[in-house]
């Protein structure tokens, strides 16, 4: 007995592909015959590297999402970002002060912010994108480091702001201030940087540098998380 | 009283003494400023383009989240929105005067804010600092008052905002009284001055320094010639302008005498003898103390 594979329409740059059902969109692409070399990272929904835009048959709403990690549907309209051309002030993080001046002199653009909020739909990791501007833009740099802290840098929120601000290199620069100026100091990380200095765990990271792609795989996914 | 309060991004940053003085004078009031829990800038300016819809999503999206304070139990009401800069009210009030007038502009606002909890219906009051005051009674604000500010010369600067346009003003635009009021009932001397309500320059200060130089100077000589020990607002930019620009009208006329610029409820604050750390001075260019140590903590 075979299992019948359901397909579906999507179509890629306006062209029609028949793909599985279920399929990513990165999955797509690649049964349809392309072979991508930018637009695409990790697979893993981490390093945002798969930015998408597309649109859903009878939904009028343009959508955001990583590739890696959003399913066709039947009809779906979508094209690839392989690039978002951002400005990214050059800075030394040591200069700076964790105030509000610092983002009007290297991000002036986020006072030009409306609260449109499109940013925040646009956003595949769910952040409150225009929140932490505004968070910003009243020198609230902690809560703009925390509401921010899930970014993964796809740029799509830069792509569809109207009022050209490129929200998530002005994040990192807030979680980078957070980071080295107001968050609290943990002892327990200044012990196990001393642990590290010290060679405590240079055994077990030259076994993991001697072993091979399968066991790597293997112990990974079968990795404890052990939270304390 | 439990309102819900806007505070506004100047409040949160340059103008921090405004926000720290005002829920401190509320407090001996029994007026509780509630945070909107969440929020963003008002908008700044409101967009006198008939068609430019995009400049009023900021000042409707505010509106919308007052929706279930009440209900939450985090304020008493939820139809009134206190705010304190001249600024912010002036841009509530326009954008609230224009979606109440055209409900289809406002359906269309409700539609493109698809992602919030509430949509608005135009029933949200904009309330100032003043016109609260006001409403409590100047009478009863008079019985909080136990620093004599007597002999203290205050003259109260309205600019523009607060009264202009009369749609959205809080006091008749050529003769307003209600500054007055107030600083009489704190005990302290209103001063009679043409320049009450005359243009600081507003956002010429970014980029046109003279013409803002030139009319702060006009303000300030008006106040000085009818002999005012300060100047009180409640507008954070005109503050900008009469306060920060004093330093470089002393480096350009050598003969120049500074003047402190209060917002009213750091008098307030000083009136009602609450604890120094809450006039929130830390931020004000001109220091007021030497003025404050000579003529009212003697
Ligand atoms: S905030 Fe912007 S760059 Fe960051 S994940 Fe969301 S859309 Fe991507
Ligand atoms: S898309 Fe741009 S203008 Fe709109 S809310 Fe986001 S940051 Fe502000």
């Amino acid at each position: 007995m075979s299992i019948e594979k359901k397909m579906v329409t999507v179509y890629i740059m306006g062209e029609p592909q028949q793909v599985p059902e279920g399929s990513t969109i990165i999955m797509a692409w690649e049964y349809a015959g392309f072979q991508l070399k930018k637009g695409i990272g990790c697979r893993e929904g981490f390093c945002g590297a798969c930015a998408t835009v597309y649109r859903e048959k009878g939904d009028y709403k343009l959508k955001g999402g990583l590739a890696c990690q959003t399913v066709v549907t039947d009809g779906m309209s979508l094209v690839q970002i392989p690039f978002v051309p951002s400005e990214k002030p050059q800075y030394d993080l040591k200069n700076l002060e964790p105030n509000i001046d610092t983002f009007k002199e290297l991000f002036p653009t986020i006072f030009r912010c409306v609260a449109c909020n499109t940013c925040t739909k646009a956003c595949p990791q769910d952040i409150k994108v225009m929140d932490y501007i505004q968070q910003l833009k009243r020198g609230d740099i902690a809560a703009a480091a925390d509401t921010s802290f899930d970014c993964i840098r796809c740029g799509l929120c830069a792509l569809r702001c109207p009022a050209d601000i490129v929200q998530f290199n002005a994040a990192t620069l807030a979680q980078r201030l957070y980071g080295k100026y107001l968050a609290l100091r943990s002892p327990e990380l200044e012990n196990r940087l001393k642990e590290i200095d010290d060679g405590k765990f240079d055994a077990e990271i030259a076994e993991l540098n001697n072993m091979g792609h399968d066991d790597l795989v293997t112990k990974y996914y079968s990795r404890q998380i052990k939270i304390k | 009283m439990k309102i819900p309060y806007f505070p506004g991004c100047s409040l949160k940053t340059y103008a921090s003494g405004f926000e720290k003085s005002a829920i401190a004078a509320g407090k001996a009031l029994d007026i509780e400023l509630v945070e909107l829990p969440r929020w963003n800038c008002c908008g700044v300016v409101s967009s006198l383009t008939k068609d430019d819809l995009m400049h009023h999503l900021a000042p409707v999206r505010n509106l919308m989240r007052l929706s279930d304070m009440k209900t939450s139990g985090l304020a008493d009401e939820d139809k009134r929105l206190l705010v304190l800069c001249s600024m912010c009210m002036n841009t509530f009030k326009r954008t609230n005067l224009k979606v109440r007038e055209n409900s289809e502009d406002l359906a269309t606002l409700n539609d493109f804010m698809y992602l919030e909890e509430a949509k608005y219906d135009g029933s949200v009051d904009i309330v100032h600092f003043l016109e609260l005051l006001k409403e409590y009674g100047f009478d009863k604000i008079s019985e909080s008052v136990n620093t004599s500010l007597a002999g203290l010369k205050v003259a109260p600067y309205y600019g523009c905002m607060l009264i202009r346009p009369k749609e959205v003003g809080i006091d008749d635009a050529e003769e307003p009284t209600i500054f007055e009021n107030l600083i009489s009932s704190l005990g302290a001397e209103p001063v009679s001055w043409h320049a009450k309500n005359q243009c600081c320059g507003s956002y010429l200060t970014v980029n046109k320094q003279d013409t803002v130089i030139k009319l702060t100077r006009r303000i300030l000589d008006n106040a000085q010639q009818e002999k005012a020990d300060v100047i009180v607002t409640s507008c954070p930019l005109c503050a900008f302008n009469l306060d920060s620009r004093q330093a470089l009208l002393q480096e350009t006329n050598p003969g120049f005498e500074p003047i402190p610029v209060l917002y009213f409820t750091q008098l307030m604050a000083i009136a009602f003898g609450l604890d120094a750390a809450t006039y929130g001075f830390e931020k004000n260019k001109v220091d007021p103390m030497p003025l404050l140590n000579k003529k009212v903590f003697i």
